[in-house]
């Protein structure tokens, strides 16, 4: 600092301390809440002092929200939209920013259009579209009568119903979310910062769009792929509407999910311990990605925004 | 924008471009097509039988009482929340960039909240502002003598997704706010400090306009945040009541169309929506371009 100001450093840690504070508390009171046998945690006020249930907590967290099968889930969830989205994206903007061709402008256009639309805003009708894929196409059957049409030309009696349905499985909580726009936004930004040169070297060099694909521009991305793993993992990891549509099975929903379970209702026993404990855990893989890839996770999250 | 030096080829950029147009064409533009066509219609719940009725589905929204209060509800909702978290922010990220020890491990300590999924933040809170158990609600009825039941009011119900909402929110808006500071020219503090403006001063007057792009643009993300991301939290703690009392845009699209089964209505909801986020996205590209640290 400028000057010497001892008071005002003073209140400046003071504060930022308490602000630590006020940012953690939750957390922390969450997870003493997830060491107390149930007859502490209903005390008012809760005793602030750890207990030793904590193991027994989750042990019966666990088993009765069938925690492990949902944050496979969630974990697998998490990762195939991270790695769908970054592939689809990477490859998409390779072919807006290296190559030249009739509908480049379209394409990127097109992309680009649906930039600041979440999931939210359209549920209904995607949800229709992850019930049956092939809704397009039987929308256009229906539209040119092709089931009259086949039962006039064959004599028998033809109805076309054609049904792909995503419902309840992994690629139906993955898919649909892997259409963002952001992410190729983003590669198509950095792709127009490389320099020129690389280009025409690998090519006088004879290197083929792959090779200089492969072997030039993706290790230059390495430090973007990295920022957007953490973005994209958190996103994923974290969806609620999306699964809460789309999946019934209690053996397919995912862990965020599946916590709405634990939560004690009016007529319960109030086991918040069990609640507490399992939402800590829940929320563990994403909080660990980020902290241990602390680096590139705020560089992602800023260059994401520009 | 092309490359200069860019390759030919015939059907490689189009394989590359594929999947990308597929994804979007499927879970984009055919939804948002059949959105816009279902807003149309007037169809019975199993959507066997369904009507072309104009702009009837939009006009019995805009008439519709509870649609009205919904809006409101969430426009004081996003406000609350932004001016809470931004706020917040804002002051431990003006602390943090003060204290000159240990500032990797603060800004660790601050961060992690962003990992926390809206419906986990909804849960704890949940616990904290129990009527009956929570220790911040017994804070409240002790030091402010308030009556407090979410259950039963729909004020405290508010307060508590506002709470919520603002504390996942309070480590994004620290990051960017960080930024913001640490790009702040070290002379021009220095500069006033010569000339003898006060701390509080070289930040009211130097720092505070200098940040004021990121000011708007934290606002504008606060807000979108809001308004659809935080379904999470509405679903876990209120389920939108008690009456109706925090029943956000989102979460009523959600009740009219997959719980009630009114497929018209809710679609021309999405449809409102989609046009009031295409607003907020136009503003946005317009203000940021304009560069509204100088204003003029």
């Amino acid at each position: 600092m400028v000057e010497k100001t001892p008071i005002l450093d003073f209140f400046t840690y003071a504060f930022l301390i308490l602000g630590i504070f006020i940012v953690g508390f939750p957390i922390l009171y969450s997870l003493i809440a997830a060491t107390l046998p149930l007859e502490d945690v209903v005390k008012v006020p809760m005793p602030l002092i750890p207990g030793d249930q904590f193991i027994v907590n989750m042990k019966e967290a666990w088993s009765r929200g069938d925690l492990g099968t949902q944050i496979l889930n969630s974990v697998i969830m998490a990762s195939g939209i991270t790695i769908g989205k970054i592939t689809v994206s990477m490859i998409g903007a390779f072919s807006i920013v290296y190559f030249d061709y009739k509908f480049r402008v379209l394409a990127f256009a097109s992309v680009f259009c649906t930039l600041m639309l979440p999931v939210e805003v359209r549920i209904l009708p995607t949800y229709e579209m992850a019930a049956n894929l092939l809704n397009p196409i039987q929308a256009l059957c229906d539209f040119l009568h092709l089931d009259g049409l086949l039962s006039w030309f064959t004599g028998n009696d033809i109805t076309i119903d054609l049904n792909w349905s995503l419902l309840d499985s992994h690629t139906g909580l993955i898919l649909p979310l892997v259409a963002s726009a952001t992410c190729t936004f983003l590669f198509r930004q950095f792709f127009l910062t490389v320099p020129e040169e690389l280009c025409e070297a690998a090519k006088m060099d004879g290197a083929s769009p792959m090779t200089f694909f492969r072997k030039i521009l993706f290790p230059l991305s390495k430090t973007n792929i990295a920022a957007l793993v953490v973005i994209e993992f958190v996103y994923g990891y974290n969806q609620y509407l999306w699964p809460l549509l789309v999946t019934t099975n209690p053996k397919m929903t995912t862990a965020v999910i599946g916590l709405q379970n634990l939560i004690p209702q009016a007529d319960d026993l109030p086991e918040w311990n069990l609640a507490l404990g399992a939402a800590v855990l829940v929320m563990l893989p994403p909080v660990l990605v980020v902290l241990f890839m602390q680096r590139w996770f705020v560089k992602g999250l800023i260059e994401k925004e520009k | 924008m092309i490359k200069r030096s860019f390759f030919k080829s015939r059907y490689l950029p189009y394989l590359l471009i594929f999947p990308q147009i597929l994804v979007t064409l499927t879970f984009f533009y055919w939804p948002a097509i059949q959105g816009l066509s279902q807003s149309f219609l007037l169809s019975d719940p199993f959507g066997r039988h369904s009507k072309f009725v104009w702009f009837y589905n939009y006009i019995e929204l805009f008439t519709d009482p509870l649609y009205l209060k919904s809006i409101f509800t969430t426009f004081f909702f996003s406000l609350a929340v932004a001016a809470v978290s931004l706020s917040l922010g804002l002051f431990i990220a003006s602390m943090a960039n003060r204290a000159l020890k240990a500032k990797a491990l603060t800004r660790t300590l601050l961060i992690w909240p962003y990992a926390v999924a809206p419906a986990i933040s909804g849960i704890m809170w949940l616990f904290l502002l129990h009527p009956s158990y929570g220790i911040v609600a017994l804070g409240i009825k002790k030091w402010l003598g308030v009556d407090w039941n979410p259950v039963l009011y729909g004020s405290d119900a508010m307060v508590m997704i506002v709470m919520a909402s603002a504390w996942k929110q309070v480590s994004y808006n620290f990051v960017f706010f960080m930024a913001g500071l640490q790009a702040v020219p070290k002379s021009l503090t220095e500069a006033a400090a010569i000339d003898g403006a006060s701390p509080f001063k070289r930040f009211w007057y130097i720092t505070f306009p200098l940040l004021s792009p990121t000011f708007f643009f934290l606002t504008v993300m606060n807000i979108i945040y809001s308004f659809f991301e935080t379904f999470g939290i509405i679903h876990t703690v209120t389920q939108g009541g008690p009456g109706g009392s925090t029943n956000i845009l989102v979460y009523k699209v959600y009740q009219d169309g997959f719980v009630g089964l009114n497929l018209g209505s809710s679609s021309a909801q999405s449809v409102v929506l989609m046009s009031l986020i295409i607003v907020i996205t136009f503003l946005q590209f317009r203000f940021l371009e304009k560069k509204v640290q100088y204003g003029g």
